[in-house]
This record gives structure tokens, sequence and C-alpha cells, in this order.
């Protein structure tokens, strides 16, 4: 319950995050460029992209650390930068790269933020108890941050973020480095979160943890969003129904790949293979190879291409 | 946790929730770490004066009618507020920002850099303030007498830790290392140091430099702190009480320009 009527929703309440043609530069690179996003309320939205796609940046810009050169963003009704700190009190934050206060027990951390945050104080210690209790690091209370393992922090740093249990929350690369146990009890924490009717943005790179999670993917490159639509969606326009993978060397990789070219035929370089999109339409031309279902990979890798900087 | 109530903020200004959880968090950590900090500020600067005290005492016994060891005592509270304030602004707000990267952590729930360089300011001047009373207890047990005055000692330690605090944080946003702050210690804090008349009275020493030392504002502490032991100085004091505001406020904004700067791309 959240109760400041200054800080309600004053527009379009279906639409958690706005961006329109945000253009941010760091001296001569373009990290985000005229990048239009609308992210629906209630939704667990996952923004795509290669390293250097500008999907940091973007998460920046949206809790007013990095200001926009141009565009306009609004976020939970609030204009940012303007009305930063408003949008701020009403989301949680869980960064790429761990800022927890190590030298702070696990209990502090969530105390201290449950104050930043501005939980009432008759509410602070139930708040503390039920994040911790989110983390499961309920009986690492009292230890300090810096002894727990790389997962355990890494709950911490959720469990940081929903300490006020905020309407919207942004997870930028949540499970980057961690352990595939880890990385799924991570993602059953998300999975609650929506649950609970919270909107999430979520970055990453992983194409699985997408598919599994969001509803919704914009999928970024060079600052840009290049694709936008459900899992689903995309994979039927961009791949179709089945991919169709063929094993060759470099140089027959090559020809294959300027031969479909030439036949109109949409295809994506995969490591040692060469896969075809809307295999299912194709006459019965196509190499030998393995034929499957086709994936959200096939089109992360079609659209942002094989090699990124 | 569906039924947590929050306050909210309120953009522009400089809240007492806010300076509330930074000095919260600061008094948290010093749970964990005030034993080693306050020895290395306490004995430090009860250290440099036994050693100026029992040294050059032994060739100076008087400056201006006191004893050299209460005159040295006098003046060792306010390099104790300086080398407390400084060093914690310097190297805390470095390791914070570019290590531990807590700012990023906080600037993402609803505080502004300038309700986080208040707040931090403001904890190590209070803290600075407090140690800088330790040289007065020991320069009490070489005779130096309690005067009332000298209950002003930690406000004017307070305010000149604010100062100096404020200027740690400002050397620290000009840095990316930590040996980058050797250019502020040798550059700055030293030359602040010498040039304040702890250890020697400015009155011996050439004009230009006692005119440059009106420019220090740990000069003006050491008055202060003299004046309250010694005899106070109405009119003259008053001047010193602005020229340590004159250098808090100035420093405390200039922090927050650089420190925002830092932070926000």
């Amino acid at each position: 319950m959240y109760a400041a009527p200054d800080s309600r929703p004053r527009a379009d309440t279906t639409t958690a995050i706005k961006l329109s043609g945000v253009v941010k530069h760091f001296g001569s690179l373009v990290a985000v460029d005229g990048l239009d996003l609308e992210v629906p309320t209630g939704t667990c939205f996952g923004l795509l992209g290669p390293n250097g796609a500008g999907k940091s940046t973007t998460m920046r810009m949206l809790t007013g650390q990095t200001i926009a050169d141009a565009g306009s963003l609004s976020v939970l009704g609030h204009e940012l930068p303007r009305e930063s700190k408003l949008a701020r009190a009403r989301m949680g934050v869980c960064p790429q790269e761990s800022n927890l206060d190590i030298d702070l027990s696990v209990r502090a951390v969530l105390e201290v933020f449950a104050r930043l945050y501005r939980v009432a104080a008759d509410d602070r210690d139930r708040a503390v108890a039920a994040a911790l209790a989110l983390a499961g690091l309920g009986e690492r209370a009292e230890d300090r941050a810096a002894k727990l393992s790389g997962g355990m922090q890494r709950r911490l740093l959720i469990a940081r973020a929903l300490i006020h249990d905020p309407e919207l929350v942004l997870l930028d690369e949540p499970t980057v480095g961690l352990d595939p146990q880890v990385r799924q009890e991570l993602w059953s924490l998300i999975v609650a979160l929506r649950e609970r009717g919270a909107t999430v943005l979520m970055s990453t790179h992983y194409i699985e943890e997408a598919e599994r999670l969001t509803d919704h993917v914009a999928i970024m490159s060079k600052g840009r969003v290049v694709a936008e639509g459900s899992p689903r969606e995309l994979i039927a326009h961009y791949a179709g129904v089945e991919s169709h993978d063929v094993l060759g060397s470099p140089q027959e990789l090559e020809a294959l790949r300027g031969r479909a070219l030439a036949d109109g035929l949409a295809t994506r370089a995969s490591g040692p293979a060469l896969t075809y999109l809307h295999a299912e339409t194709a006459d019965g031309s196509l190499p030998t190879g393995r034929r499957r279902a086709a994936t959200l990979e096939d089109v992360f890798v079609h659209l942002t291409g094989e090699y990124v900087e | 946790m569906s039924t947590i109530t929050r306050t909210p903020p309120r953009p522009g200004r400089i809240e007492p929730a806010a300076l509330a959880a930074v000095w919260l968090r600061e008094w948290t950590v010093n749970k964990y770490f005030w034993q080693s900090r306050t020895f290395a500020a306490v004995v430090e600067p009860v250290i440099m004066l036994l050693a100026f005290g029992f040294g050059f005492g032994k060739l100076v016994s008087h400056i201006a009618g006191i004893p050299y060891i209460q005159f040295v005592g006098t003046g060792v509270v306010a390099t104790s507020v300086l080398f407390s304030a400084t060093f914690s602004g310097m190297f805390d707000a470095l390791y914070k920002r570019r290590y531990q990267r807590v700012y990023d952590a906080m600037l993402a729930a609803p505080v502004d850099v300038d309700e986080i360089v208040t707040g931090e300011v403001l904890y190590l001047g209070t803290r600075a303030g407090i140690y800088g009373i330790a040289p007065l207890l020991v320069a009490f047990c070489f005779g130096l007498r309690p005067e009332p005055a000298m209950l002003l000692v930690p406000a004017i330690g307070i305010l000149t830790g604010v100062g100096f605090a404020a200027l740690g944080m400002l050397f620290a946003s000009f840095v990316t290392t930590f040996d980058g702050l050797s250019y502020a210690i040798s550059g700055v804090i030293t030359p602040l140091f010498l040039v304040a008349g702890t250890f020697f009275p400015l009155t011996r020493m050439p004009l230009w430099l006692r005119d440059a030392a009106q420019f220090n504002p740990l000069f003006h502490c050491v008055q202060l702190v003299r004046h309250c032991a010694f005899g106070l100085h109405p009119l003259a004091d008053l001047g010193h009480v602005g020229a340590l505001v004159l250098f808090a406020l100035l420093a405390w904004q200039l922090a927050i320009w650089r420190t925002r700067a830092r932070l926000i791309d």
C-alpha cells in the first residue's frame, strides 16, 4: 500500500515505463540511439541484447543515474529526470554488478535500505523479516554480507530491491555469472514477483531466461529496439516453426550462406554451423542437416549478428 | 510484504529521512570498525602532542606566556579534527564510490547526491569533533586548566570537521585511485597542517605567510580552541567562526557538485 497522493500515477496506468526517442552519448559513443519502449503494467518484460547493446544504460536512465541527452522518459507516471526521486521510491533495482554493502550484516543491509526507501517505522521489522524469508537468508541474518556465497549475495541484492514492496522491479542481468542451481532459484523468485502483480523489467543476454520468464521481449542492438513481441510471436515471425542446422567448414558455410542469400532464404550463423530459418517453408532443397524447433536464440542471433562488440 | 507503508519523498529537498538513513549506515559500519578508527584518531594526535610537547618543550618553555605543551595541546585538537575528517572524507568516499559502489546502490533508492554528501559530512564532522577532545583531555594531565568556554570545543571541532570532511569528499571526487589522493595530502593537507599556528606561533613567520594563514580554516579552528582555553576574544572569535562557516558551506557545495558529476552520467 503506497500512501502518497502526489506520487500516484498521474496519466496512463496501463503503462509502467514509456521511453520515446531516447538518446544517450558517452563522448563519441552512442550508447542509446533513439530508443522507443513501452512496458505494460503487470508484465514481465525482457530487454534482450548482446553486450554493448545499451541495456544497462537504459536501466540507469530509468533510475536517474544516467541522464538522457534527448527524448522523454516516464516511469510509473513520473517524468524523468525531474521526478526521478518519486519514481525511485516506487521501484526496486537489482544491478548487474554487485553493490552490496559487504561491511554490514545481512540484516543491517536490509534495515538501511528499509530506511532509504522510507518504509514506515512500524513496518520496518516486518519488511526486513519478509525480505530475509524471501531470500532464504533468515539463518544468516547476523552474518556479514561479505561472508555469503555469490548466489546468496545475489539473493540478498534482490531482497534489498524488494524490501519496500515496489510496484516496479528493474533487474539488470540478475543471473549473470551464477551457476545453474542458483540461477533456477532466482528464476523462482522472479516468478513469485510476477505473481504478486509487480511489473518486472529484466535485462539479460541469456536467451533461455527471457524465453522462460518474460511475457514480452524487446531485442536491442546498437542502442535501439530491433524487434519486439512475445517470445512466441518473435520466433514465429523471424524464425518460423523449424530451423535447420548444417555443419561444415567455414568455407563451405560461407558458400552456403551466399547461395541462401541469392535464393532469398533467411539464415543465421551458429558457430560451426549455418542455421536456415523458416526451414518448414523450404522446398526440400536444403543441404543435409539437423531439423529442430525454432528458438528465440535463432531470432536473437539473426537480428543482432553473430559477433558482438 | 504486501502491506508495507512508505512515506513519499519530496524532490529537490534535503530530507531528514534520507540523512537519517545515511547516518544509520555510517553508524552501523562504525559498530564494526570503531576500535581501529578510534585508536588511529585518538592515539596519533596524543603521540604528536607528547612528542612535540616533550621534544620542543625542552627548548621552548613558554609561548605568549603559555606553557609550550599546553600551547601544542590546544593546537593538536585542530589537527586531530583535520586528519580524522579529511582522511575519512577522502578514503571512505573513494572506497564507497569506486570499489564498493555503495553510492550507486543508494542512488537507486529515493536519495539524491546532495543528501548522501550532506549526511556523510555531518556524520564525519561530528565524529571528528568528538575525537578532537582527546588531545585536550591529555593536556589537562599536563596542567591545562579546565575553563567553561572549553565546552564549546566539540562544537568548534564539529564545524571544522564538517568543512574538512567535505573537502576530503571533494578531493575524492577528482581521483579514481587511492594513489591519486597523494596530491591532496602532500599538496594541500600538509601545508594547511603546518601553517596554522599549531606547533609554533605565526607571529614569528613572514608577513605573507601570516596573511596566507587567514585563508587556512585550520588556523581559525586553532585560534578558537586556544581562545576557549586561555580567554575569549569575542569580536575576533566571531570572525573565526564566520570563516569556518564560510569554509564549510563552500566545501560542502563543491563536494556535492563534483560528487554529482562523478555519480550521474
